[in-house]
């Protein structure tokens, strides 16, 4: 099956007068599949919201390709809007119209019917204020609204920035539980989020953006275990007996950082032979485990922001990908997934 | 068609748009109503009071006469002859003919002379709301990211633009149109009630007919003038505002400079100039400062005339380059 979204070597420069020129996109690739949750996670300023505009048809690229659905957009772009249901950042709306107008004018404009309007006010948790002017809501009330608005069509492909953005905690649950519910029903989502606890729980994959390139792509058990370095961590009955341990599986080839109660190991092909070399001289392991990264530390390890002490990151701060060669978009450096 | 009706029903929803036109009408029934208070009818009453009226303005002015007279002729039997050299005979009372009546009758509504040239306040009054309108409905759109919205469903973009314009338009000719119709009926029952609408024949109506049509043209400019100016501007009718002040400072101090610098024909370079010709058909300026000689030899002001054949070619080109510019700036330029 096709993937729903595919984009290759998209590229966006920004020209202003005063300004210059700035490179948003620098050649970004992504692919989603069908009937996945696709999270999309990049530092403040890597190009999110720029890709997800560009591929809505609201701004020109400089080049690459984009496909939706399979087809060649921005030229099919009116054939598949319809499909197509998306918020971009902070979506804003007429101030003076109700959520129940602003929709209602919406799906009058794309032929759905009236209905559906009532059904996604409910969706989203607004019935009861629908009719007041939008001026009036809270953010997380407009992001609501902004939600109720991509969801109105019943999309094939849902596509949201930071739909998590101003939702009070019930309200991100609501989210989470959402994006399952209609990915358990065929749609496909596409969200971009900072997040990183969230997308973690929900996203059966991810594409990771720093300045304008790809990072890290893939299902994410595969994109957090690349990235955890295959470490173990070793723990023993006996906390007097570390030192010894950690000379035994040293002179064994591995690396060992010792840490307060236990060891850190690196290096080592099978975990069982942790315990092979540390039983034949008595040793006894209490735990053995890998040592998973979350999705926020490989985050900030591959995109380079975690924070230093005594430093102000400035945005843009961030790394920077040598240049895809050919169409394979995999990095030496941080050991992106093509 | 969708897209139609759904715009048409958004300017309806406008408040802003709504108060506008409210605004507009206001002014206008405004208008009427003083003219129904200032006129009156003309009837025998009205004649004998005006004639008793010039009347007693003329006696008046006898007694006057007569008062100043026998004030020379004590001063020259006094031996004064300084002040009226020539004789007191030369203080003359004005024939009765000099006061006729007629100037002292009460201003009233004639439908056939007075009615055409309200039809330019109407069309001034109307064009004023349809441009804020314009403005306001595609200016508001695009700054509180309503046009984002509207183009993440219906992504072609001209299509987009082009049906609002056509929603805009045929909403104001509607509008246009009613009003025009109000407005003659109102007149017609001013000139009934306060003064006369006689003398109306076809052709005075058909007369009246193009100019209310020219008047609709110019609305309609207006309207699109307007939302093709906000839409390049992606803003509300604010900064549009803006844009009016200062053409209208713009063009006070072109004035003043022309004016200054002695340049002859000054309202050449106004746009008001241009907008009166297309509603009167032609304006005559004159230049005071300069002489054409006349069949008598005497000073005549040298005159210049403004068609309202070259006010439309002035107007198409501006509509042209402003809707066009609004055109071309939506197809090419990003919405970020
Ligand atoms: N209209 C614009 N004109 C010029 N530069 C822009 C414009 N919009 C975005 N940029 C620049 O493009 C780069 C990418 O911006 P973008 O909004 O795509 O980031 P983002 O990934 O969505 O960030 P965030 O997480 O903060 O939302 C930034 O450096 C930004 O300054
Ligand atoms: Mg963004």
């Amino acid at each position: 099956m096709a993937p729903v979204l595919e984009i290759e070597g998209l590229r966006k420069t920004y020209r202003s007068r005063r300004r210059g020129e700035r490179r948003a996109l620098d050649g970004f690739d992504m692919v989603v599949e069908a009937g996945q949750v696709h999270g999309f996670l990049g530092p403040n300023g890597s190009g999110k919201t720029t890709t997800l505009r560009t591929l809505l048809g609201l701004i020109r690229p400089n080049g690459g390709r984009m496909a939706i659905l399979g087809r060649e957009v921005p030229a099919a772009l009116p054939a598949v809007a319809n499909q197509v249901g998306a918020i971009v950042e902070s979506p804003q709306f007429f101030p003076h119209f109700s959520a129940h107008d602003t929709l209602s004018l919406l799906a009058r404009a794309g032929g759905v019917p009236q209905r559906r309007v009532t059904e996604v006010l409910e969706l989203v948790g607004l019935r009861d204020r629908a009719r007041e002017r939008v001026k009036t809501y809270s953010l997380g009330m407009k992001q609501r609204l902004a939600v109720a608005s991509a969801l109105l069509k019943n999309p094939k492909l849902l596509i949201l920035d930071e739909p998590a953005n101003g939702l009070d905690p019930g309200g991100i649950r609501e989210m989470r539980t959402l994006v399952r519910d209609l990915a358990a029903g065929g749609m496909t989502v596409l969200f971009s989020s900072h997040i990183l606890g969230e997308v973690q729980q929900i996203c059966d994959s991810v594409t990771i953006i720093s300045l304008g390139r790809r990072v890290a792509a893939g299902p994410v058990a595969e994109v957090l275990a690349q990235h955890s370095g295959g470490g173990l961590r070793v723990r023993l009955e006996a906390v007097t007996d570390l030192p010894v341990a950690a000379d035994l599986l040293t002179r064994a080839g591995a690396r060992v950082t010792p840490a307060d109660d236990h060891l850190v190991v690196h290096g080592i092909d099978k975990p069982a032979t942790v315990t092979r070399t540390l039983a034949g001289s008595g040793l006894y392991v209490s735990e053995l485990a890998p040592i998973t990264a979350d999705l926020e530390s490989v985050f900030l390890e591959l995109t380079g922001t975690a924070p230093v002490p005594g430093q102000h990151r400035q945005v843009d701060q961030s790394t920077v990908v040598d240049r895809p060669a050919g169409t394979t978009a995999s990095d030496p450096t941080t050991g992106g997934k093509a | 068609m969708n897209l139609y009706t759904t715009e048409l029903r958004r300017l309806y929803k406008r408040r802003f748009i709504r108060y506008t036109a409210l605004g507009g009408l206001l002014v206008l029934v405004a208008v009427v109503v003083s003219m129904f208070l200032i006129n009156q009818k003309i009837g025998p009453e009205q004649w004998a009071a005006a004639e008793r009226q010039a009347e007693q303005e003329w006696r008046l002015q006898v007694e006057e006469t007569q008062r100043l007279r026998t004030q020379c002729e004590q001063a020259r039997a006094a031996g004064n002859t300084a002040d009226h050299p020539a004789g007191c005979a030369e203080i003359e009372a004005p024939p009765r003919e000099a006061f006729k009546a007629e100037w002292y009758l009460p201003s009233t509504f004639d439908f056939r002379r007075e009615f055409e040239p309200t039809l330019t306040t109407l069309t001034a009054v109307l064009a004023l709301v349809a441009f804020l309108c314009g403005a306001s409905f595609v200016g508001a759109e695009w700054s509180s990211g309503g046009m984002t919205n509207l183009l993440l469903w219906r992504p072609r973009r001209l299509e987009v633009l082009f049906t609002k314009l056509a929603a805009l338009l045929s909403a104001l000719a509607g509008l246009t149109v009613l009003t025009a119709a109000a407005w003659t009926a109102a007149f017609w029952a001013v000139g009934t009630l306060r003064g006369t609408t006689e003398k109306m024949t076809p052709g005075v109506w058909q007369s009246l007919g193009l100019t209310g049509l020219r008047g609709l043209v110019l609305v309609l400019a207006a309207g699109a003038v307007g939302f093709g100016l906000a839409s390049l501007g992606r803003h509300t009718a604010l900064a549009l505002g803006g844009v009016l002040g200062v053409m209208v400072v713009a063009q006070f101090g072109l004035g003043l400079v022309l004016e200054l610098a002695g340049a002859r024909f000054v309202g050449k370079w106004m746009l008001h100039t241009y907008l009166l010709a297309w509603m009167q058909k032609k304006v005559t300026l004159y230049d005071w400062n300069a002489c054409a000689v006349s069949y008598g030899g005497a000073c005549e002001p040298a005159t210049f005339d403004i068609t309202w054949q070259a006010s439309s070619v002035l107007l198409a080109a501006g509509l042209a380059l402003v809707v066009g510019g609004a055109a071309w700036a939506m197809r090419r330029r990003d919405i970020t």
